[in-house]
């Protein structure tokens, strides 16, 4: 984990090592991971002289933070209240099926995780799903199988060409 | 470039004004977050190529903005110095706009706004119905601005009240003319903002150090107005903290904003980087040697958050826990300083209000409630978006004439205002005028301005677990009624819901809601059981059908309702048996299908995919 360690101090040099800033850092670690290791954690409280528990009490408090392995695609459904009424629920439930997963999961082959939101501030187009950083408005269960089923296809042939290229 | 009097700043807005002609055409379009979710970022690459393609370069501007506003109709292109609307605009559309809008000054009739009100189409932004009934004082300027071009800012006066506040006014004089104004915080409270500053002003500093917070934290879902501010003209907050900070005499100021909102982020940090390299910001602030500047914090997901000492605590670093407010923050806030938070829209009032004088602005708005609001119009309403009116307009006027009634023709039923703090208003009540206290009494609250319309397909007792399954994840967990009472409605909630309701249920979470209200810590839990009891209020009949006949009158709870299959109108497609996930519906081709009850998990599936509408729910 050496190689880890040494990314995770040069971004805790760059907040210069103040307390305050652990929030800062752990996002800055996390959108790095797209989680947060258990080194990444011990050498942010080595460095800042926090307390482990105070830097894992941060990272367990606040939802943008995870302490599992994300999958390749994160899916964020938005089940705010404009959403919500616009029927996110079974829009969550369909996405479920399709990944055979609950909210907050990673699918095995570690592809996807599902992560439910409260509001992406697009309230007009609800409900919202956000797979990586594209936007898909107007989420009904039939669309969500079309999408979740076009992203599957797309990962599985880049897998499977990478490991061909590998070999 | 470092401008260092006031009337360098001057000189400066001169020269950009007159390097700018006003009758040149220029080509806008929104590209923020929803603008995006509906692919705008093609059709401004679009708009860039063909200008390019048609060697216009020279000749028209092309400006990229933050929300308009009118959510339902992005993407939107206007056509400027003529005001032209073109609303659902794909990158296709692009070249017929330049080549028929631009050039031979035609209107592309299929783009228009359509009015289904009056079956005509509308070429010009100020005559669609969804715009001319509000006062955008604060919204309608996103339109002309290019959030990462400070110029766009200043052409239009940016900055002016703060050159003003500095060299025409001492800090006691912004002090009353805020006070004077009777803005209150835009945040939820509606606390006076000029009262707050001054006691902010009047703490004791150990150390001579006071802060200057912006809540960008915009917890409430369905309420995306500080993002859209913040996205589209970051400089007016930034300018509206500037004033803020002379007048409360502080030098350090934080701007705290949610990470779901990375748009917005971003915009305001080049925002605040344009602001220092022109002297706006920093040391010796144009000359005037008052010095401020302004760091941005990225929140880390929690609701909780957006209440002042949480937000605080966040701040420092630690865990986003309220603490008890005997002591309020402007005495002793973040790191035990003075320090005075106020929202997002609050801040942006403040350019006016200096601007303008008090004067003026008091005469808009209620007697309670001066100004104008900005509302998030979204759930079951036909245009969806963010509306800004004067203080003490009716709900009916904005849901009907602005929002333009319920689709589908159905039934209006209530509407949620103030979030998860808030309560749901009842058809009876669409009469009211909307302002601070007007809410408060009748059970609900102006919030941050979410309003969630809902129609007869919306039940009741459903949306008050909402909030509350909501508020449970939410609540800190730092003190025992909020946390406990939460977990203890949820069960009561969820029983009623799937058929297990007690009579004496409804007595009961209203108890649990008195005690609430009265013992929790903070505002989160002293609110938290407001949907509970406004539903209560004003549909006890629902609960009532979901109690004792065990029934979900809109059709949602899913343990209450079954699926079926109308004879009369099924055809025997195949479609429904295709698409149930459960292989619960049987039938040959050309013949009535049938769902299987046990094998049914109420997906709505069939009745979604159903051409027929032979799905029936009850
Ligand atoms: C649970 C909770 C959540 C809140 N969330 C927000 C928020 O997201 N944005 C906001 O501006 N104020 C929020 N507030 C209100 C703030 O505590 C504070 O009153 C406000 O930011 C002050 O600014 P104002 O006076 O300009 O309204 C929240 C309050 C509570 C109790
Ligand atoms: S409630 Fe889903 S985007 Fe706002």
């Amino acid at each position: 984990m050496k190689n880890e360690c040494d990314v995770v101090e040069v971004i805790i040099n760059k907040y210069g090592g103040n307390h305050d800033s652990v929030i800062a850092i752990l996002q800055d670690i996390q959108s790095e991971y797209h989680y947060l290791p258990e080194t990444a954690l011990r050498v942010v409280a080595k460095n800042l002289e926090l307390p482990l528990i105070q830097v894992y009490g941060v990272a367990t408090f606040f939802k943008a933070f995870s302490l599992k392995p994300r999958g390749e695609h994160l899916i964020k459904l938005c089940v705010g209240t404009a959403c919500h009424v616009r029927g996110a629920q079974p829009a969550l439930d369909e996405v479920k099926r399709q990944l055979g997963i609950e909210a907050g999961e990673t699918t095995e082959d570690m592809m996807f995780t599902l992560e439910t939101v409260n509001c992406l501030g697009a309230c007009a187009l609800g409900p919202i799903m956000v797979v990586g950083e594209e936007y898909h408005g107007e989420m009904s269960p039939k669309k969500i199988k079309k999408i979740l089923s076009d992203y599957k296809k797309a990962t599985r042939s880049r897998r499977h060409d990478e490991i061909r290229v590998g070999t | 470039m470092r401008l260092g009097s006031a009337l360098e700043s001057e000189q400066l807005r001169d020269r950009i004004i007159s390097q700018r002609n006003s009758d040149r055409t220029c080509i806008i379009t929104s590209v923020g977050t929803c603008g995006l979710a509906r692919g705008a970022a093609d059709v401004a690459r679009a708009i860039y190529q063909t200008i390019s393609d048609f060697n216009l370069k020279d000749s028209v501007d092309v400006r990229t903005t933050g929300c308009h506003g009118f959510c339902e109709i992005e993407p939107v292109v206007l056509i400027y110095p003529e005001g032209i609307l073109y609303q659902h605009v794909t990158p296709a559309d692009i070249p017929e706009i330049i080549s028929e809008s631009v050039i031979k000054k035609n209107v592309v009739e299929r783009l228009l706004y359509h009015d289904f009100s009056t079956g005509k189409n509308i070429i010009h932004e100020q005559d669609i119905p969804f715009y001319n009934k509000q006062n955008r004082l604060i919204l309608g300027n996103n339109r002309f601005i290019a959030p990462n071009n400070i110029d766009d800012y200043i052409a239009l006066g940016g900055y002016s009240a703060l050159v003003k506040a500095l060299f025409e006014m001492t800090p006691q004089q912004v002090l009353d003319e805020v006070k004077e104004s009777n803005l209150r915080g835009r945040g939820g409270g509606g606390f006076p903002t000029g009262v707050k500053w001054e006691s902010c002003r009047n703490a004791p500093a150990r150390d001579g150090i006071r802060y200057v917070i912006c809540n960008a934290d915009e917890g409430d879902p369905g309420a995306y107005m500080d993002r859209s501010l913040v996205e589209g003209n970051p400089h007016s907050i930034i300018e509206g903290m500037i004033i803020g900070a002379y007048a409360i005499d502080s030098h350090e100021g934080y701007v705290y904003i949610r990470h779901e909102y990375p748009l917005a982020a971003q915009n305001l940090a080049i925002a605040l980087e344009q602001a220092r390299e022109y002297g706006f910001l920093g040391e010796d602030i144009l000359g005037s040697g008052f010095r401020f500047d302004i760091k941005i914090t990225k929140g880390g997901g929690a609701f909780v958050c957006g209440e002042s000492t949480a937000l605080m605590a966040s701040l420092e670093g630690r865990i986003g826990e309220p603490r008890f407010k005997h002591i309020h923050s402007t005495e002793r806030g973040l790191y035990g300083r003075p320090s005075n938070l106020n929202n997002v829209e609050t801040w942006a009032n403040v350019p006016i209000i200096i601007n303008r004088g008090a004067g003026w602005y008091r005469q808009i708005g209620t007697d309670g409630s001066k100004g104008t609001k900005i509302f998030s119009l979204v759930g079951k309403i036909n245009n969806t978006g963010l509306v800004e009116v004067p203080m003490g307009i009716s709900i009916r006027e904005m849901i009907y004439d602005i929002g333009g009634g319920i689709p589908g023709g159905r039934e209006f039923k209530a509407v949620q205002t103030g979030g998860p703090s808030g309560g749901c208003i009842p058809k009876s009540l669409v009469d009211i005028s909307v302002d601070f206290d007007r809410l408060a009494k009748v059970g609900s609250m102006m919030g941050s301005g979410g309003m969630i319309v809902m129609d007869e397909g919306t039940c009741m007792v459903d949306v008050a677990k909402y909030f509350i399954s909501f508020l449970t994840e939410e609540s800190c967990g730092k003190c025992i009624p909020c946390r406990e009472g939460l977990d203890r409605m949820l069960d009561i909630l969820t029983d009623i819901t799937e058929g297990r309701g007690k009579e004496e249920d409804v007595e009961l979470l209203e108890e649990l809601g008195d005690v609430m209200q009265e013992t929790s810590l903070c505002g989160l839990g002293s609110t938290a059981a407001n949907p509970v009891l406004s539903t209560i209020r004003y549909f006890r009949d629902e609960y009532d059908a979901h109690i004792k006949e065990k029934r979900c009158p809109a059709g949602v709870c899913k343990e209450l309702i079954t699926f079926t299959i109308d004879g009369e109108k099924c055809n025997g497609c195949r479609v429904c048996a295709r698409e149930c996930p459960q292989g619960a519906i049987s039938g040959e081709k050309k013949e009535v299908h049938h769902i299987d009850q046990e094998k049914c998990i109420k997906c709505g599936l069939c009745r979604d995919n159903c051409k027929f509408d032979a799905v029936t729910v009850s």
